[in-house]
C-alpha cells in the first residue's frame, strides 16, 4: 500500500469509537483493523452472519466454516455470536448499526453513494451493500480522491447508478478527510504534502475551504 | 411415541427434482454450501432451473457446475462477483439475473416459509433494484412490494442432523440455509454427522424436522467443502 493509502487507512481507523458496532466493508475498509489496539472495545459485524470477527487466520489453522463476507478466514473472540442472514440483516435495517466504512465509485455533494454497478462494465449485484448505505447510523467512504485515470470521484452528482440516496456524512481520501454538509463538500483535513488547492483542482465539484489553519493527517 | 426416519440416499433424494424445478440452494461462499447435493443434480442433470442463492460460488465450485453444465436458465442471487465464469454467461444473455438485495432476498425467502405474500421496504427504492417493482405509499414514505420466495426444492448443508431432520449449522455456515429450510415444498439436507434421535438435544436443534423432508448422510467431505486457497 502506497505510503497515502495506509495514512488514509489510519486516519479513517480513528472514526471508530468504543463501544460501536461497525461493519467493514471489503477492501480498503477491512484494513482499518490494523490501526485498533488489540484490546479496543468494538464490535465489528459481517453480514454473512458474526458479530465480534476475530483476527484473519492462515489457511493452516483456518475453520472451513468461518468465513467474513470477503470471504477471508476470521476467528471468533470471547462474546462473540453466529446468526443467520435474516437476523444479520435485521441488525442492519433496525438501526444497530452505530457505523459502516464503504469503498465508493463515486459519491456526490448531496451524499447520494455510487458504488456497485458501473452499466456495461461491472454489474456483480449489491450483496449487502444497499442496505448498509441506506440504515447505518452513520456512513463513512473511504476511497482514492481520484480513479486510476485521474477523474474526480467527489461530484456534484453521481453518474453511475446509486446504492443509496444522500446517506455519506464523511470521506477520508489520500488526499483529505472531507465532510458532506448542507452546503456540500467541505474540506476537513489535509493528507501531508496535499494543499487546499490542489484537493479543490481534485475534486468534481464546489468544496467549501475554510479559513482556518487546515489539520494534516 | 416416535419420530419418523427421513433419511435416503442422495440420489432419491435429488431424483425428486424435475426439468424447470425453482430450487433455493444455501450457503455463502464455501460455509453452509451443499456441495455433495449440487454435484448430484449435476450427475442427473435436471435442467431449466431456477436457482435462488447468496452468490454463484466461485468458477468451478458448487453451483458453477450446473451453470457450467447449462443446466441453469435463472439465478435469483445477490452478488456473482467472484464467478467471472456467471457474470460472462449473464453477459451474454445465457442465464437470466435477477439481483437482490441480501437481507432483502433473505427476508423474501423468510416470507415464503412463514405463509406471507410480501414484504414492503424502503430498501433499494431509489435504485435499479426498484424497476419493475410496484410501489405503494404508507405513512408517507414509497415502499417497494418484494413478493415472496417459495422454491419446488431447498437444498440445505448442516453440521449435524438426525433422522427425523431436524438440523443444526456450523459457524458462519447458517447464512441462508435457516431460512431456506423454511421456505420449499420439498427440503433436502445433507449432514456432515447424522446419529441417531437424541443426538441433537431439543435445545440444540436450530432448524426443527417437521419443515425437512428428507435427509442424507455425508461421507467424507469433497476437497470443495475445504478451506479455498487463493
Amino acid at each position: 500500500m502506497s505510503d497515502a493509502r495506509s495514512r488514509m487507512v489510519a486516519r479513517a481507523a480513528r472514526e471508530i469509537r468504543p463501544g460501536m458496532v461497525v461493519n467493514l466493508g471489503i477492501g480498503l475498509p477491512t484494513k482499518v483493523v490494523n490501526h485498533l489496539p488489540a484490546d479496543f472495545p468494538v464490535c465489528l459485524h459481517s453480514e454473512n452472519g458474526l458479530t465480534g470477527i476475530g483476527p484473519t487466520l492462515p489457511d493452516e489453522t483456518a475453520d472451513r466454516n468461518l468465513i467474513d463476507a470477503g470471504g477471508a478466514y476470521v476467528s471468533t473472540i470471547p462474546g462473540s455470536a453466529f446468526f443467520d442472514s435474516v437476523v444479520s440483516f435485521s441488525l442492519v435495517r433496525s438501526g444497530r448499526l452505530d457505523l459502516t466504512l464503504l469503498g465508493a465509485f463515486e459519491v456526490a455533494g448531496n451524499g447520494d453513494l455510487a458504488n456497485w454497478k458501473i452499466p456495461g462494465k461491472f454489474s456483480p449485484g449489491a450483496g449487502g451493500a444497499i442496505e448498509l448505505a441506506q440504515k447505518a447510523r452513520r456512513v463513512v467512504v473511504m476511497t482514492t480522491h481520484v480513479d486510476r485515470k485521474g477523474n474526480p470521484k467527489l461530484l456534484a452528482a453521481c453518474s453511475l447508478p446509486l446504492t443509496a440516496r444522500g446517506c455519506v456524512v464523511r470521506i477520508y481520501t489520500d488526499m483529505a478527510v472531507v465532510d458532506i454538509t448542507e452546503a456540500g463538500f467541505a474540506l476537513c483535513e489535509l493528507a501531508e504534502g496535499v494543499s487546499a488547492a490542489d484537493v479543490r483542482a481534485a475534486t468534481g465539484a464546489p468544496i467549501a475551504i475554510p479559513d482556518t489553519a487546515i489539520p494534516t493527517f | 411415541m416416535r419420530l419418523s426416519d427421513k433419511s435416503t440416499t442422495i440420489e432419491a433424494a435429488i431424483a425428486g427434482i424435475a426439468d424447470g424445478a425453482t430450487v433455493m440452494v444455501g450457503g455463502f461462499g464455501v460455509p453452509g454450501t451443499p456441495f455433495a447435493l449440487i454435484q448430484e443434480l449435476r450427475r442427473q442433470g435436471q435442467k431449466d432451473l431456477t436457482l435462488i442463492k447468496n452468490d454463484a460460488n466461485e468458477a468451478g465450485m458448487g453451483i458453477d457446475h450446473l451453470i457450467a453444465g447449462g443446466q441453469v436458465r435463472k439465478l435469483i442471487v445477490t452478488h456473482i462477483g467472484l464467478n467471472p465464469h456467471a457474470v460472462a454467461r449473464m453477459n451474454n444473455a445465457e442465464i437470466e439475473v435477477e439481483f437482490c438485495a441480501q437481507g432483502i432476498l433473505a427476508e423474501r425467502i423468510r416470507a415464503g416459509g412463514a405463509g406471507l405474500q410480501a414484504i414492503l421496504t424502503d430498501i433499494g427504492v431509489d435504485t435499479d433494484l426498484a424497476q419493475g417493482k410496484q410501489v405503494v405509499e404508507m405513512n408517507g414514505r414509497r415502499l417497494l412490494v418484494e413478493t415472496a420466495l417459495r422454491a419446488d426444492v431447498a437444498l440445505i448443508h448442516a453440521a449435524r442432523a438426525d433422522p427425523f431432520g431436524n438440523l443444526a449449522y456450523a459457524a458462519t455456515a447458517r447464512n441462508f440455509n435457516v431460512a431456506m429450510a423454511m421456505a420449499a415444498a420439498r427440503v433436502i439436507a445433507e449432514a456432515e454427522t447424522l446419529g441417531p434421535l437424541g443426538t441433537l438435544s431439543a435445545e440444540a436443534v436450530e432448524t426443527p424436522g417437521a419443515f425437512v423432508d428428507h435427509v442424507v448422510a455425508l461421507g467424507a467431505l469433497s476437497e470443495e467443502y475445504g478451506i479455498v486457497r487463493r
